[in-house]
């Protein structure tokens, strides 16, 4: 591996030489620290990378892997804290790990550009998009008149460039926001472009739209690309080469395909084999290791004979909106939605955000009430469920919900997070209490010292755990999971998808899981409902869904997940 | 807008009559007689009394009373107060010194607290930051008739520097002094409140983002940090503006401010309804209108406010 490692760049020079052309960005050796109250952090080692004109790299990993932080040491933009501690970042040949800030500002803009990650955040809020349009053309030294902020916001994609130069970040969606971002770190021409999960923050086939759009501007002007990304499956389709960072250093660095078929090192073939783009089955391969095959068999089967736990009958959930004026318009964020859930299964609800799906969640949740429709839990109409009932029914269906660090409360320890549901429902005296406690834990994999620590202690995958544990805590028949993986790292989201797969086979639970992502659906689920706009537009079983999609949503949806037009050889998939 | 102007405007009304008539009650049930207050020891003949009780309406029951003081509102006619003096003359007379004041202290404040809380948060813990932050601290911990009477000794009569007391004619160089000692304690909460919000919003995204732009350092500042930072600060101004124009009576009281504080004082002392409630309407319109202000601020300051929906 260590040969590998260091040998890529070199390869590299030995082509360029070869080519007549030198590498755009070449960082060698490059270390980070960061200072911290507990001393140094060593978070980049030995890190190695060359980017040639016009090429796109990748850089996949984990959070806390160090790829951001390489990333935003090529721009010198590390927080305060941090420094190079060592090495070098030759761009076109000038040593730029040190550099002055003069030097930096000089570079930034129009040599080194960067689309950040979460277009909610990264643009100011109280200035117009043309103004940062127009600021970034003016530091720059370039033309700045209203034709040429049009001209760039509408080379990004963005419609009617003009007017909506006029608007505020506020009034963008997602996606337009992300365009605008693309035409700011663009608009000056930058030869290399540094990328940090430019789409991770939207729906899928809002993804795919940019990033198309991305590769077409960045081949024209011939901008070298830095991609960062946790999705190996988008790294492959989207760059020619594919570095992968694990705790801090270059573990692989190859070709994108070449490292994909064939991954040297440990941890990239851990990444290939739980990239949920990559996936092409259902999580049950994954048990066969440990699980007899009785166990495998029995939801399948169970399934087969078992009754519909819940009901949802031409389900309708109207808002008005407020028009102005006292006038209201109603918006049906749910239309006309029916689907059975049988007991001892998954039933995914995928969509964009939108959809309507989250909005079905809450109202199985008897957390909103339905304008119209009926949901049946056990063939009862939740509707008339009167308080002391709804108490009940609130024991048997849990929610877990999408943001481990929302979600659980920061000033509980574990133990009281766990213990609450429990104490609410007066379910036992405090010994058998912290025995359950005790033995949820263990379900789901969590050290039993994790008791007395707060959420702020834990990872996210951790804390996803608790929330897990105390979902199952009042013994529940139903789990709604409202994208409870979609926070989380490849890495993490395969153990906990993992272990919510174990927990059902050896519980009998009903899932009902919400998502965007068609990939965890793909591992999780033995039933999908599409909706669009408040309507299911497609409902079967996954296999018939992913196999022999009837709408043409669904195949839109479909294709926009990375990396799914990647030829593996099955031992990989 | 116009019709969120309108209707803020509006609200002034109700706020009016529930101020004016709270307050007529409170000097109405304030113990004493003022008439006999105004004799000292000696006791006036009672058709005197008689006489000035009717003058001034003291006889009448309060409601009647407290009509009384709004039909003269309405037609601009105030009446006396007990000295036989106009009351319009007086507030017009004390109102533009408070409101130098005010506006004097309030520059202080918000040009001194912002541009030192700026400098406070962008370099959080360092020299400058730590110093500001103790100093503050102990401006907020002295009470204002301490700072008073020391800048009053050391600034006014030591060094000489300025007048240490205004007297009759005050303008803005002789009111100096005061208004600093007044815009003292809010300029380290501004500070404070500066230094709090630039060292939350340096780290936002969207300041990497300008500085990825290739902007440079003090454009970042400026355009990025500083105007999302001014939102809470803005309220607090605000809502100090209000305040500092009810007069500030132990800092009007130290120079010798012939300002509302002072006049204000003067009245309550006197139990003189109709001039306490006189004032007291002109400040109720002063903190709906600097409220006002506020609101229009932030919607310029933040386009996500909006007030037509």
């Amino acid at each position: 591996m260590r040969d590998k490692e260091m040998t890529t760049p070199d390869v590299s020079i030995g082509e360029a030489r070869a080519n007549g052309n030198k590498p755009l960005l070449e960082i060698r050796d490059l270390a980070i620290t960061f200072k911290t109250g507990s001393g140094e952090v060593q978070a980049v080692r030995n890190a190695h990378l060359t980017i040639m004109p016009g090429e796109t790299v990748a850089i996949v990993g984990e959070s806390g892997s160090g790829k951001s932080t390489t990333a935003l040491a090529a721009i010198g933009l590390l927080p305060n804290n941090g420094s190079v501690s060592g090495g070098q970042i030759l761009l076109d040949g000038e040593d730029i790990a040190h550099a002055s800030e003069q030097r930096m500002i000089e570079l930034r803009g129009n040599t080194i550009g960067m689309v950040p990650q979460d277009p909610m955040s990264n643009l100011n809020p109280v200035w117009k998009i043309g103004y940062q349009v127009r600021e970034t053309l003016k530091a720059n030294g370039r033309p700045s008149g209203p034709e040429d902020i049009a001209k760039v916001l509408s080379e990004a994609g963005l419609p009617d460039a003009k007017r909506r130069a006029n608007q505020y970040p506020h009034e963008f969606s997602g996606g337009m926001r992300q365009r605008a971002l693309i035409a700011i770190g663009l608009s000056c021409q930058p030869r290399l472009l540094i990328a940090d999960e430019p789409t991770s923050a939207l729906d899928v086939t809002v993804q795919r739209q940019i990033l198309d759009h991305l590769d077409t501007m960045t081949t024209e002007l011939g901008t070298s690309v830095l991609l960062i990304t946790h999705d190996l499956g988008l790294a492959a389709e989207r760059a020619n080469k594919v570095v992968v960072m694990y705790q801090g250093r270059v573990v692989e660095a190859g070709p994108s395909l070449e490292l994909l078929r064939n991954p040297q090192h440990p941890y990239t073939k851990r990444l290939v084999e739980s990239a949920p783009s990559l996936a092409s089955r259902r999580i049950q391969a994954a048990k066969e290791q440990g699980v007899e095959t009785a166990d495998l068999l029995a939801p399948a089967a169970e399934a087969a004979a078992a009754d519909n736990v819940l009901q949802i009958q031409d389900l309708r959930k109207v808002y008005k909106l407020r028009q102005g004026l006292g006038k209201t318009t109603d918006f049906a964020a749910v239309d006309g939605v029916s689907f059975d859930v049988k007991r001892g299964t998954t039933t995914a609800i995928v969509g964009e955000s939108g959809s309507g799906k989250s909005t079905v969640a809450k109202m199985v949740l008897q957390l909103e009430k339905p304008t119209d429709g009926k949901i049946l839990f056990d063939g009862v109409d939740t509707s008339l469920l009167k308080a002391g009932d709804l108490f009940k029914f609130r024991r048997r269906v849990q929610p877990i919900f999408q943001d481990p660090y929302g979600s659980l409360d920061p000033m509980y320890n574990i133990y009281r997070t766990i213990e609450e549901p429990l104490r609410v429902h007066k379910i036992g005296d405090a010994a058998s209490r912290e025995k359950k406690v005790r033995e949820l834990l263990d379900q789901v994999a969590l050290p039993q010292s994790a008791m007395q620590r707060y959420p702020n202690e834990l990872s996210g995958g951790q804390r996803q755990r608790v929330a897990i544990a105390r979902a199952l805590a009042l013994d529940p028949e139903v789990i709604i999971c409202d994208e409870a993986v979609s926070a989380l790292d490849v890495l993490v989201q395969a153990q906990v998808l993992n272990l919510l797969a174990d927990l059902q086979s050896n519980l009998g639970l009903t899932y009902l899981f919400i998502t965007h992502d068609l990939a965890v659906v793909r591992q999780i689920a033995d039933h999908v409902c599409v909706m669009e706009k408040g309507r299911l537009v497609e409902t079967g079983t996954t296999d018939e869904v992913f196999e022999a999609p009837q709408q043409e949503y669904t195949r839109a949806l479909l294709n926009a997940i990375p990396g799914a037009k990647l030829m593996l050889p099955p031992e990989v998939a | 807008m116009v019709r969120f102007i309108l209707r803020r405007l509006l609200q002034v009304i109700p706020v009016f009559i529930g101020t004016t008539l709270l307050v007529y009650y409170m000097v109405f049930a304030l113990p004493g007689d003022p008439i006999a207050a105004l004799f000292g020891d000696r006791q006036p003949p009672q058709a005197v009394i008689d006489t000035l009780r009717s003058q001034y309406h003291l006889d009448e029951p309060f409601i009647v009373q407290y009509g009384l003081f709004l039909k003269n509102l309405f037609t601009f006619n105030l009446g006396n107060d007990f000295t036989g003096q106009p009351i319009a003359a007086s507030l017009a007379r004390v109102f533009p010194v408070t409101a130098m004041l005010a506006v004097e202290a309030l520059a202080i404040q918000a040009i001194f607290g912002v541009a030192f809380g700026v400098f406070a948060g962008l370099r959080r813990g360092g020299w400058f930051d730590s110093t500001v932050l103790v100093a503050s601290l102990v401006v907020i911990a002295v009470p204002t008739f301490v700072l008073g009477f020391v800048f009053q000794l050391v600034f006014g009569v030591q060094l000489g520097w300025a007048k240490p007391t205004v007297g009759a004619n005050a303008d803005w160089g002789s009111l100096l002094l005061p208004a600093v000692v007044l815009g003292l304690v809010s300029f380290a909460y501004v500070l404070r409140l500066t230094r709090a919000s630039v060292s939350e919003n340096m780290n936002a995204d969207y300041v990497r983002t300008a500085t990825a732009k290739g902007l440079s350092r003090p454009r970042v500042v400026l355009a990025h940090i500083l105007r999302n930072s001014l939102i809470p600060v803005v309220t607090y101004l605000g809502a100090n503006l209000g305040g500092l124009m009810g007069g500030a009576i132990v800092t009007e009281g130290i120079f010798n401010v012939p300002g509302v504080g002072n006049k204000l004082y003067q009245a309550v002392l006197r139990t003189e309804g109709p001039t306490i409630v006189s004032i007291v309407s002109v400040l109720v319109l002063v903190f709906v209108v600097s409220n006002l202000l506020v609101d229009l601020l932030y919607a310029w300051l933040d386009p996500r406010i909006r007030y037509d929906q």
